[in-house]
């Protein structure tokens, strides 16, 4: 990475990076909190995302009616997402018009009003949310895989939370918590687009740093302990087609085994976009696992997912079981796959290859302001945004060595959950 | 500060060339980044499908890259996948559309597969079987998705007797009915240059990126290559035409609720197109969004949306609910296209929207996958190489009463389609 960025802290704690790319007449700001699925305990599971639903409800400056009518007006985007670790609020805008969703930003830092009446029909629309979400088999195998995964560890609930937390939590219960982590200095905003740095942090400082700072409390210290054995489980719910979800307890985004693990996953199951939305853009037909499992007619089809968490998640593999094989057939194809990886080195033209999918994808990602915004936050989160500029050349020193250690070490059936959807076949009538 | 202006393509930086055997190359070069994305489309599409064996043009889509006269089905992937690089192709109605990107130094492997895969394919029998295998499997899926479902439901009322009704991917008796041969026959028939488009944005001067196209494509024949059948007659629905499609055990019911819309040609299309921001779209759903999930909080998605294409396109509302709450979120969103095309559209909300579209601009035509659709949708529906510079104007001169005609024309509370699938 050529193009430089600058980083910044304001008296408040708030940590500013801004990134000047003057390819296209936009910007991009994203507002980052230390807050996630991983602060809630059991009663309160889903208030991190409940409370971001409630962010776009209001401010005495904004009101609900308004905020959506402002940015939209300009030509903007905006949006918002949970994750286990963090909270993150984007716009991108014409670069001329950004100063109002950096206006918006500093003001629903402390001034949301999360009124009575918009609790209760928030609440209504989260639960329709996790409808949704129940409607798709494989949230519901991977709800139960990471339940399973985590006895202790708070990653052991789905981000959108339990429907009895959905149905129980009051006004006051998001509200504190809004209050409680929403905060200048658990916060980040990263900037990346067509301005001037000097004077983007001057603005940036303007309207943030009057914001005080506050007491944070710790994050839940809860590792898990190591697991003693592998965990089966099945779900059982409508449709036709059996899938499996394969999970191993894997290193966090920082932990330096991570780079190694995304080369293993490349050769496995395919590359993996560098993108907070997931998605990659690449096919995976030539990876080891679509040649043993789809190419056999085993599976009609098969994906890795790596997580760039704080603390240790989960590496999962999914697959889509072919119409005509049971599970346990597919398993032992995947798991002689796996006892290939861990016996015989793979090839320094493997490893190269993986490091050539990775810099295509990388450059795919630059042609977005949106996304490049997003690392400067992102990377933040869970290591800072060298992570992020490293990144190719942390692929470039993975050795074959490196793979098959890490391949022993993590992909142990000890290590593992494997779940599986069963269809129970219901009848589908017209 | 950029130049916003400069952003948008128009004449003087799209290049534009239809070669002799009917091939038209669009190019815009960018810099940027060291990528290149190419996009297109082909004069063949379901509309050649029959009612036995519908899904064939989508078949024969996806059969293409499973094997040639020279590459297996993992050579062709592996020269691709080796480079980070991507290309897929899919069947519309009207069209048979590929996409592809790569880094730039990469751009004559891929316009070499291109041309091989669309060229000399052989849709080897056990590759064919495998991908029927793929697809029963999607379809199993898609009859347990209640947004799929009510969807081509939703298609089947609007569109009763007109190929639209069919959905592009078939039903799984008719997958099953096709065999390998009917691949070939129809690739044989049906594909070939004239009338194919393709469009390359990236970092490279057009006239190299058109040699390179011409070098790959430029002497490919067919005359054979047959003209797509003529689009029968829609007729627009006399009632309400409510229908069910029930999938047992899901947590969430879908809703469909509109009519048959615009051809994108229709000169009131940008007209439409604002209506239908100011109903569904604009900030987090329109009016839609407002009523049934802000006030409601019936849905967490709940808007609408405006599909035009080469023939009759469609407008419709849609909303994932609570299956206890399907009768009142139709009641409330079919009281609100009452509303709608009753009333028309306020000065603000007017002005919202026409505001939305042109400062929205910059970002749809940032990357060069949003420019290459751009320059497809030029070349399909003529708009002429200048009408992203023309758009801002054409957006603004909008009143009204065009937005008003423009809805009544198409939306009519006593003739909607209202499909929905769930428990």
């Amino acid at each position: 990475m050529k193009k430089t960025h600058s980083e910044h802290t304001l008296s408040n704690g708030l940590k500013v990076l801004l990134k000047e790319i003057h390819t296209a007449p936009l910007v991009s700001s994203w507002v980052w909190y230390r807050v996630g699925s991983r602060d809630e305990t059991s009663g309160r599971t889903g208030i991190s995302h409940w409370v971001e639903h409630m962010q776009f409800k209001g401010t005495p400056q904004f009101p609900a009616s308004s905020l959506d009518r402002d940015i939209s007006r300009d030509g903007g985007i905006w949006n918002a997402f949970t994750f286990m670790d963090w909270t993150a609020y984007l716009e991108t805008m014409p670069a001329d018009k950004i100063d109002l969703g950096l206006r918006l930003e500093a003001d629903r830092m402390s001034n949301s009003l999360f009124e009575e009446k918009e609790v209760a029909s928030e609440r209504t629309v989260v639960i329709s949310e996790r409808e949704g979400n129940e409607n798709e088999p494989l949230f519901l195998l991977g709800e139960a895989v990471q339940q399973a995964a985590f006895r202790v560890h708070p990653y052991h609930h789905e981000i959108i939370g339990d429907l009895v937390d959905l149905k129980s939590m009051s006004r006051d219960d998001l509200y504190q918590h809004y209050r409680t982590y929403y905060l200048p200095n658990n916060a980040i905003i990263g900037v990346a687009g067509d301005f001037k740095t000097s004077q983007m942090l001057a603005r940036i400082r303007e309207l943030f740093e009057p914001i005080p700072a506050g007491t944070l409390p710790a994050h839940l210290a809860r590792p898990e302990p190591a697991a003693k054995g592998e965990h089966w489980l099945t779900v059982e719910g409508p449709g036709e087609t059996t899938f499996l979800d394969i999970s191993y307890h894997a290193p966090a985004g920082n932990d330096p085994d991570f780079f190694v693990l995304t080369v293993l996953d490349s050769l496995l199951a395919g590359p993996s976009g560098l993108s907070i939305f997931g998605g990659g853009g690449l096919s995976n037909k030539t990876s080891r696992l679509y040649r043993a499992l789809v190419e056999k007619e085993l599976a009609v089809g098969v994906g890795g997912s790596t997580l760039t968490t704080v603390d240790p998640y989960l590496y999962s593999i999914s697959i889509t079981v072919h119409p005509d094989r049971k599970p346990d057939q597919v398993l032992s194809a995947f798991d002689a796959e796996v006892k290939r990886i861990q016996g015989e080195p793979v090839t320094a033209e493997e490893i190269s290859r993986a490091i050539k999918q990775a810099r295509a994808l990388f450059a795919y990602q630059s042609e977005n302001i949106t996304s490049q915004a997003s690392w400067l936050g992102h990377a933040e989160m869970f290591a800072n945004y060298d992570w992020f500029l490293t990144y190719l050349d942390k692929l470039s020193k993975v050795t074959p060595a490196d793979i098959q250690t890490a391949a022993q070490k993590y992909l142990r059936s000890q290590n593992r959950v494997v779940g599986t959807y069963i269809p129970n076949g219901a009848e589908v009538q017209a | 500060m950029s130049n916003r202006q400069q952003s948008f393509p128009g004449p003087d930086d799209i290049t534009r060339i239809t070669i002799p055997n009917g091939i038209t190359i669009l190019v815009r070069a960018n810099f940027n980044s060291p990528s290149v994305v190419i996009g297109g489309h082909l004069a063949c599409g379901s509309l050649f499908d029959t009612d036995e064996k519908s899904g064939l043009a989508d078949f024969t889509a996806s059969g293409l890259m499973r094997g040639t006269e020279t590459r297996t089905f993992q050579q062709i992937f592996d020269a691709l996948e080796s480079v980070g690089a991507a290309m897929s192709f899919g069947a519309g109605a009207h069209n048979t559309g590929f996409s592809g990107r790569s880094l730039i130094e990469d751009l004559p492997l891929m316009l070499d597969l291109l041309a091989d895969v669309l060229r000399h394919p052989v849709f080897p029998a056990e590759q064919i079987e495998r991908l029927r295998a793929q697809f029963l499997t999607n379809l199993a899926q898609r009859a347990q998705d209640t947004a799929e479902m009510a969807s081509i439901t939703f298609d089947q009322i609007v569109f009763k007797g007109h190929p639209y009704a069919r959905p592009e991917d078939g039903w799984p008796e008719t997958i099953r009915a096709i065999q390998r041969d009917d691949l070939a026959d129809f690739h044989q028939r049906c594909f070939g240059p004239r009338g194919m488009v393709i469009a390359l944005v990236g970092a490279i001067e057009p006239k190299t990126a058109i040699d390179q196209v011409i070098e790959a494509l430029g002497d490919w024949a067919n005359v054979a290559q047959m003209s797509l059948p003529a689009l029968p007659p829609h007729k627009p629905l006399k009632k309400v035409v409510t229908r069910r499609y029930k999938i047992p055990g899901k947590s969430q019911a879908d809703l469909v609720i509109g009519a048959s819309g615009p051809y994108r040609k229709d000169p009131e299309y940008i007209a439409d197109t604002l209506g239908n921001s100011v109903l569904g779209q604009f900030g987090l759903g329109g009016r839609i969004g407002k009523v049934v999930r802000e006030k409601s909080g019936l849905a967490y998605y709940a808007s609408s949306s405006l599909n035009a294409g080469i023939g009759p396109g469609s407008w419709a509302v849609s909303a994932g609910v609570n299956p206890a709450n399907v009768q009142k979120a139709r009641d409330l969103i079919c009281e609100e296209i009452a509303r709608f095309v009753e009333k028309g559209v306020t000065p603000e909300e007017l002005a919202d929207s026409q505001s939305n579209f042109i400062g929205r601009l910059p970002l749809s035509l940032e990357s060069n996958s949003g420019v290459a659709s751009a320059l497809l949708n030029i070349e399909l529906y003529d708009l002429g190489l200048d009408y992203y510079r023309r758009y801002p104007a054409m957006v603004g001169a909008v009143t009204r009463e065009q937005v008003l005609t423009a809805v009544r024309k198409y939306l009519d509370p006593e003739r909607l389609a209202i499909a929905i699938a769930g428990p």
